[in-house]
């Protein structure tokens, strides 16, 4: 029965409501903004992301399904919403310096970036798959924009690329809901999770599911579907990369979480095979591709796709009851660590970028710390930290991963985990190798933004590593 | 704050202190910043002391322990857990004592970066020194793994001409090894719903199948950082490329770090794989000293040829080790003592000899007994140590090493030890060897061409303590057996035997 909506349901939507109300206002007010005091938009925009976090802050702790069941509000939606608002904040930040330095300044990339980040909010509470769709396209088209935003010949290659492979990947994902309505009758994840378990429509159903595996796999470039990867990554705007390699990713995975564990826990016998290749395929080509790249943003790319294998990884025992509200905390604790080390990395690579795409090979990080030492301590921290390696907050972040492995009893894909990591130590570690033990003369831009987000995320590495507890508690309280 | 005055995190993290003042100095100002670094470490010392002040060494247990939840949630029982017993104390004031030694020894071989130099130094301190108190899994991972990087920048920054290669097969030989380990600590984290080692080691009852898998993915993790034949061979390029301060705490203090691993944690968590896995050990631990001692023979560079005798010499704490009795296992903690003040004390020779001429090669140097007798005096000494004369520590390492190797059921024929003694003629061979060739005989090529100067007194002061140490334990080791004893006992007490 449709019930009118009341007050609760606006409330579940609260945070998201300001930032998509607060993004079409500013598509207006930015109208009359002059083409050279675009930074004021910049600032507005980020007030709206403040404001919607301010008020996604007060809903911790509150529960509650809305609009007839197709979105919720509750632990895991506030804190990946919280996740999402900073990375737009940091993608804001990242921005700020770079689009005037390189001439690509445009007040729509902010509103631009406003809409994505409430496609991803939407995707974080989603419980129906039409909405996850809707989210879908609402986080995307906005990105393959954002690719192209600075109208080089390689950007726009980029934002082609990735739509039209993008688009792909949706025509994935409606197929499989379209597929899997057809199994179940519903697009409701609970209705389907009933319809699952008590019918006998494997086939069809299994085959909905594998779709909406593809296009999230996309998403998060595991592979086989991260060819888009390092084109995209390299041809975009960096600090456009770097939103895009943390807030996709976190809405993949989030999508792929709320899905999978309510709707799709009977089909765990096939999926969780599925997933134990994905994943160990994204470790292991991740990073052996990485090893050999001399491209800082292509290996990043190749390391982003690495980290998603990570992720995946823990995700594989989400069939088991117990096990799944590991898998899931797990991830999402990862996916902190990934986010704050991940932006502190590119705010690197984007203090050291020249105009022309000049200042990207690793040769280029040569002599950084003997000129610039503060920077060389944050970028050793941020490779540090996607090792795995103490003492910071991806080594933790990856002991609960393997620890929701081993509880889910993987020891096979928990052993190829680690062995890659060490391959991945590898590739990270020349850029450390460059930085301190290479000669060279490497100029920076010192922009007040970029230097506070290098600064905040590594403060936040490594104190967050040495008391966890909190960011523990939330992400294993941050259930459906 | 009640957890900030214990005694165990003073000596743990002081030397933050060091590194945080060292971060407000000028670059510029090396003097104050080496002052800094050494005032610093002698404190330390000065803690390690007041410690072992308050160490009881007629308590097998645990001591001083310092014990605070840390990582409560999510079904995590993690503790910031530091103690010390007898199997460690040793290792603890052998590592402050090492580590100020290091950094005097530093005041003019580095000239460049000194700031950054010192931070990582007083940073390895604090990992090092963690490894030995921390009782958590956990916590000990954390400072096990860290300890790598800032020797990774030692080695990398100020080392010879291949350094990055050396630095990077060290941190990954390393990583790849500790890898597996992190499992086991899961595995042990789930199955006894806490990363206590004390609270492992009572609740015990592992399935013998499993805990054989689980010793090995220890073993592999500990073996490479000893290192045991043959995952030893990042050990001879990291030596050879690491500054002489590097190559003395890496003797020293690291590859303690993973004998020490396997008292700690293999022999008690997992007792039945200990005495099923002895006989290979024993087997493993014979080849490397056979092996080591060879290569070591071969050697044209002298800094390598010390690297090799580590191998030997590290074989031998290994097979005291799995005698598991407790003249094997006292004898071997003794040894990785000895080894850590002879073979420190050989790199710090060699890195003041190499700091004049900038070669290792033996055959260019001879007759610098004439010309620089202090030197040849001390080079003498610690020689003499490391190949084993009665009267000088390493013999009566060595000697309750091979007494307890004979006669142990656990490795359970006398073939290994038999084997192994020969491994003391061939040190004699090698030491000597390379002793003749650089201080006997006529001229060579380089004390030829260089003004040679003896050593100065910033250089004596740093040799005499470690000398002082050999003579000590040479002629009157019992107080350090009494201190070694009870614990050892305790630890054998639970094996299956």
């Amino acid at each position: 029965m449709i019930t009118p909506p009341t007050f609760t349901d606006f409330y579940t939507l609260i945070p998201y409501l300001i930032l998509t109300v607060w993004a079409c206002v500013l598509l207006l007010v930015d109208l009359f903004i002059p083409k050279n005091r675009k930074s004021i938009t910049a600032i507005l925009a980020s007030v709206g992301i403040a404001v919607s976090l301010g008020y996604t802050v007060t809903q911790i702790g509150f529960k509650s399904p809305g609009f007839n069941n197709m979105v919720a509000l509750d632990g895991f939606s506030t804190f990946a919403n919280i996740l999402l608002l900073v990375s737009g904040l940091f993608g804001i930040a990242l921005a700020y310096g770079y689009a005037k330095r390189m001439n690509i300044e445009r007040g729509e990339y902010y509103t631009l970036l406003l809409f994505s980040v409430t496609g991803m909010m939407l995707m974080a509470q989603a419980t129906d798959l039409i909405i996850v769709f809707l989210a879908l396209e609402l986080l995307s088209i906005p990105l393959y924009v954002l690719s192209a935003i600075s109208r080089r010949i390689e950007a726009e290659e980029s934002g082609v690329k990735y739509f039209l492979l993008g688009a792909f990947a949706s025509g994935f994902v409606v197929y499989g809901i379209a597929l899997i309505y057809g199994a179940t009758g519903s697009t409701a994840l609970n209705d389907i999770f009933f319809a699952a378990s008590s019918g006998d429509f494997s086939l069809l159903l299994s085959i909905g599911a594998a779709l909406l595996l593809v296009g999230f796999g996309f998403k998060v470039a595991a592979v086989p579907f991260h060819m888009w990867t390092p084109d995209v990554y390299q041809g975009a705007p960096t600090p456009v990369t770097a939103f895009m390699s943390s807030g996709a990713k976190i809405a993949g995975f989030v999508a792929l979480f709320r899905v999978f564990t309510i709707s799709f826990p009977t089909l765990a016998a096939d999926l969780t095979n599925v997933l134990w290749v994905l994943s160990a395929l994204t470790m292991i080509v991740g990073n052996f591709v990485a090893l050999s790249q001399s491209n800082i943003k292509r290996l990043l790319a190749y390391s982003a796709i690495a980290q998603a294998g990570y992720i995946l990884m823990a995700f594989v025992p989400y069939g088991i009851k117990e096990v799944a509200p590991v898998a899931v905390a797990s991830g999402l604790f990862y996916l902190v660590a990934y986010t704050v080390s991940n932006f502190g990395t590119w705010a690197v690579v984007i203090a050291l970028e020249k105009a022309e795409n000049k200042g990207l090979e690793l040769d280029d990080y040569a002599g950084l710390a003997k000129k610039y030492p503060a920077l060389a301590i944050a970028m050793t921290i941020f490779m540090l930290s996607l090792i795995g390696f103490p003492p910071t907050l991806g080594m933790v972040g990856k002991f609960y991963l393997f620890r929701a492995v081993m509880d889910g009893g993987f020891v096979g894909l928990a052993i190829i985990g680690v062995l890659t990591s060490v391959v991945s130590a590898y590739y990270y570690l020349r850029v450390v190798v460059n930085m301190y033990m290479k000669e060279g003369d490497p100029t920076i831009e010192n922009e007040t933004w970029l230097n506070f987000t290098t600064a905040i995320t590594a403060i936040v590495t490594v104190v967050v590593s040495l008391v966890p507890n909190i960011l523990f508690l939330l992400a294993s309280t941050a259930v459906f | 704050m009640e957890f900030i005055l214990q005694p165990l995190t003073l000596l743990t993290f002081f030397p933050l202190l060091g590194v945080l003042v060292i971060l407000f100095l000028n670059a510029e100002q090396k003097n104050a910043i080496r002052w800094v670094a050494l005032g610093t470490s002698l404190i330390t010392i000065g803690i390690s002391l007041w410690v072992f002040s308050m160490f009881d060494s007629s308590n097998p247990n645990l001591q001083l322990e310092a014990k605070y939840e840390w990582i409560n949630v999510a079904r995590f029982n993690i503790y910031y857990y530091l103690g010390v017993d007898g199997l460690s104390i040793l290792l603890v004031l052998m590592t402050t004592v090492l580590t100020s030694i290091s950094i005097l020894c530093t005041w003019t071989a580095i000239e460049d970066r000194v700031k950054d130099f010192m931070a990582f130094f007083l940073l390895l301190e604090v990992g090092m020194t963690g490894v030995f108190l921390a009782q958590d899994l956990f916590l000990f991972y954390i400072f096990w793994e860290f300890t790598l990087v800032p020797m990774y920048f030692i080695i990398g920054i100020w080392g010879g001409p291949r350094r990055v290669y050396a630095a990077i097969k060290f941190f990954l030989y390393t990583m790849a090894g500790s890898i597996l380990m992190l499992l086991a600590i899961l595995w042990l984290g789930i199955y006894g719903n806490t990363f206590s080692v004390p609270d492992l080691i009572t609740k015990g009852g592992i399935p013998a199948d499993v805990q054989i898998w689980l010793f090995l993915a220890f073993t592999i993790a500990f073996a490479i950082k000893v290192p045991m034949w043959p995952v030893h061979s990042w050990l001879p390029d990291a030596h050879v490329e690491a500054p002489t301060a590097g190559s003395v705490i890496l003797a020293g203090v690291l590859l303690k770090m993973g004998t020490y691993g396997f008292i700690r944690f293999n022999i008690p968590l997992f007792p039945e794989a200990t005495v099923q896995a002895a006989p290979w050990i024993a087997l493993f631990a014979t080849i490397g000293i056979i092996y080591g001692a060879w290569v070591s023979y071969a050697q044209a560079d002298v800094k390598k040829l010390v690297a090799y005798s580590s191998v030997s010499h590290l074989g031998f704490v290994m097979i005291g080790l799995f005698a598991l009795n407790p003249e094997g296992v006292a004898g071997s903690i003794l040894q990785m003592i000895n080894h850590g003040i002879s073979t420190g004390a050989l790199f710090l020779l060699i890195g003041m000899i190499y700091e004049q001429t900038h070669t290792r090669e033996i055959k260019v140097y001879g007759g610098l007994w004439k010309i620089t007798p202090i030197f040849g005096v001390f080079m003498l000494i610690s020689a003499l140590s490391s190949m084993g004369l009665p009267g000088l520590n390493g013999f009566v390492g060595e000697f309750t090493i091979l007494l307890g190797a004979f006669g142990s059921d656990a490795i359970g024929n006398p073939w290994y030890a038999s084997i192994s003694a020969l491994g003391v003629i061939m040190a004699a061979v090698y030491i000597l060897y390379m002793f003749q060739r650089m201080f006997m005989g006529p001229a060579g090529e380089i004390t030829h061409h260089h003004e040679l100067k003896d050593l100065n007194w910033r250089e004596i002061i740093t040799m005499v303590p470690l000398i002082i140490f050999m003579f000590w334990i040479g002629l009157y080791p019992k107080p350090f057996f009494d201190i070694l004893a009870p614990a050892v006992e305790k630890l054998l007490s639970a094996l299956p035997l």
